[in-house]
């Protein structure tokens, strides 16, 4: 492909993914006129709630947060040719680490507590991501059923214990103590301190995949395992390890989630994060600074759906239909061909055998 | 030798059966009763996976296809008043979905596995978006009373009085096994599946079979669905599929792609459930229920990393298949 191309830019990566978010909102545009609503109207408070104010724009980033962890924890797996579906699973390991750690340890300094709960949260993520990652590299056992599974798995799992031994003592509800004020992450200049957070692990996630052997290993064993494997490059390792780094970054998602926002853990608070992080991971090409913009895209939207459905009387799953559908028109290959005789479409996972 | 596990296993169930029966007849088979509806979506939902990768296309979007199909299904069932054409609906509704596989698996060339999670996202969302609550559809299937063998004893209780879709599907699954291996289109299927080019070379058509199986098996994955929909609980709700697309692919896995196979590995896991449902319904030992509802998840987990490697699956599968140009 580079080539062909000779010295002309490459606009492909940035307009697929912007025709297929207005292809898919005009389909979506079509299900509310035939609900009776007038699309447009109902577009424009979507999108000015999200990021029509200061107030609105923070809330944004707030949502967004999760997501461009998530989103992370799905993308780098991706480069390695892995696909990560259970990134939500991971995401509530870790929001529910943290939450322990964040009301049991008392007494600590804000400084001390705050990143010990994320180390909670990371590394609660990556002990579910371990589970899987054992089972494909040293068994072959394919990674979207293990990782759905273990999301199942895990949800059941962290209703048992909010419901008994983490349990708010007292309390009807299931849910776990609040979390220590020395645990709380604080704001920084009005908006989320883990937003920060979120986009320093994005770009050393990147200057990772670009300048480090880590990087190249992963990336090479994502297009062609056998390459890797002629080159010296252990494919088991490779697979343990970005599987670990997906569970970790997912984790600290959750933690972030329960240390800025929530404040506890709440079984269903947690619902969708980890699913979203793949429409994320695709729409910003399996990228890890392309995830930001489409983190804060589908943060201002599932930030302002509520809203949507109280001025205009949308159902807020209108947004899920819209991401299912802006996943559908950036990975089909359909809208690519209208830009560039683009004949090969990269197979980023791979099937059973491998 | 596999042969001799499975012997243990079915002496084993034999022993056990015989045990529980004397100690509680009525009991024992009800168990035996609820392990087929257990186990027969999971079944079915195997078959999609069977006649899909038996041809060389990978199919995740077995739980989206099931979930979107028992949606439409239940809707037009409560809609039109009537259960058997809301049936037919998912029926259709789950080939439109093989169909859409298909389109870009084999048109599109798309990664399989990235196609399969759209079908599941989208039939997420769909389903979402158009839930209606207050629908209820007039009656579920029918259960049949089978005349002789309901009169038999101890097999009587078992096998009689299921629904319509629970004999269809055991017949189908037994004529999938036998089209499979013993007619030129399943000797075509299995080509595609294996080594597309040779099959190509003998005038087979790779693409046209392609869309044809994922379809029909998009068919039965809407059978599936409609069975959970309008046969085994007569409801609706959302994300209701709960996992059971992603077991049907164990369950595949573990019958090694044979559809035989696949039913007696269903069988299995409707007996592990059926069974840990009886001991917490009698209170023998106190499980709390979510450790109940992860059972079939760590089963199936447990499943395939016993049975990874020591199967193989279709050759060509999950490959687009490009036509060498001469």
């Amino acid at each position: 492909m580079d080539a062909k191309q000779g010295k002309k830019l490459d606009f492909s990566p940035i307009l697929v993914p912007l025709l297929s978010i207005l292809v898919a909102l005009s389909f979506g545009g079509i299900l509310i006129f035939i609900q009776g609503i007038n699309p447009l109207s109902a577009y424009r408070v979507l999108f000015t709630t999200a990021f029509g104010s200061f107030d609105g724009i923070a809330i944004t980033l707030a949502k967004a947060t999760p997501l461009i962890l998530s989103g992370l924890a799905v993308a780098i797996c991706l480069r390695a040719g892995l696909f990560n579906i259970g990134a939500q699973g991971q995401l509530i390991s870790g929001a529910l680490a943290s939450a322990w750690a964040g009301y049991t340890f008392v007494g600590l300094p804000a400084l001390v507590h705050i990143p010990l709960a994320l180390i909670f949260g990371a590394f609660f993520g990556a002990l579910v991501a371990l589970v899987a990652a054992v089972l494909k590299a040293y068994r072959g056992v394919h990674e979207v059923i293990t990782t759905i599974m273990l999301n199942s798995i895990v949800i059941a799992l962290s209703d048992y214990l909010t419901s008994n031994p983490f349990k708010e003592p007292d309390q009807p509800l299931t849910r776990t103590p609040k979390i220590q004020e020395s645990a709380r992450m604080p704001d920084l200049l009005g908006l989320p301190l883990g937003f920060f957070l979120a986009i320093g692990i994005s770009i050393t996630l990147w200057w990772i995949m670009r300048n480090t052997t880590t990087g190249f290993s992963i990336e090479t064993i994502g297009r062609n395992k056998n390459a890797g494997w002629y080159a010296g490059i252990s494919v088991k390792k490779t697979i343990m390890l970005s599987m670990l780094i997906g569970g970790a970054v997912a984790g600290v998602a959750g933690a972030v989630e329960t240390l800025s926002i929530i404040g506890r853990f709440e079984p269903a608070f947690n619902a969708g994060l980890g699913f979203d992080g793949i429409t994320v991971a695709l729409l910003g090409r399996a990228n890890p600074l392309g995830v930001i913009p489409a983190a804060i895209l589908i943060g201002g939207m599932r930030a302002s759906g509520s809203t949507m459905q109280f001025e205009v009387g949308v159902a807020p799953e209108l947004v899920d239909l819209l991401l299912a559908l802006i996943l559908f028109f950036v990975t089909a290959p359909l809208l690519a061909k209208f830009f560039k005789n683009r004949k090969e479409n990269v197979a980023m996972t791979s099937g059973w055998s491998n | 030798m596999k042969l001799r596990t499975s012997h243990y296993l079915i002496i084993s169930f034999l022993a056990a059966f015989t045990y529980f029966y004397s100690k509680d007849g009525l009991v024992a088979t009800s168990v035996l009763y609820t392990a087929i509806q257990f186990a027969l979506p999971l079944a079915l939902a195997a078959m999609v996976g069977v006649m899909c990768e038996r041809t060389g296309v990978v199919n995740i979007g077995i739980e989206g296809t099931m979930l979107i199909s028992a949606f439409t299904a239940f809707f037009a069932g409560a809609i039109l008043k009537n259960t058997v054409q809301g049936m037919l609906v998912g029926v259709f509704t789950g080939a439109m979905m093989g169909l859409l596989l298909a389109l870009m698996a084999v048109n599109w060339k798309m990664d399989q596995i990235i196609a399969g999670v759209i079908i599941n996202i989208l039939a997420a969302g769909i389903t979402s978006f158009y839930y209606r609550q207050n629908y209820s559809i007039p009656s579920t299937l029918d259960p049949i009373d089978l005349p002789v063998i309901g009169a038999w004893p101890i097999l009587g209780p078992v096998l009689s009085f299921h629904g319509p879709i629970t004999y269809f599907g055991i017949f189908f699954i037994l004529g999938l096994w036998f089209a499979l291996y013993k007619t030129s289109w399943g000797l075509r299927s299995r080509a595609v599946g294996e080594h597309p080019s040779s099959a190509d070379t003998a005038g087979v058509s790779v693409s046209r079979l392609r869309y044809l199986n994922v379809t029909a098996a998009g068919a039965v994955g809407g059978l599936a669905g409609s069975y959970l929909a309008l046969e085994a609980v007569g409801i609706f709700e959302r994300g209701f599929t709960a996992g059971k697309g992603f077991t049907a692919l164990a369950i595949m896995i573990f019958g090694r792609w044979n559809p035989l196979g696949a039913l007696a590995a269903a069988l299995f896991f409707g007996l592990t459930q059926a069974v840990t449902n009886q001991l917490m319904i009698d209170e023998v030992v106190e499980i709390p229920p979510q450790f109940i509802n992860m059972l079939p998840y760590i089963l199936t987990i447990v499943v395939l990393a016993i049975s990874a490697g020591k199967v193989r699956p279709p050759a060509a599968e999950g490959i687009p298949y490009e036509k060498e140009k001469s």
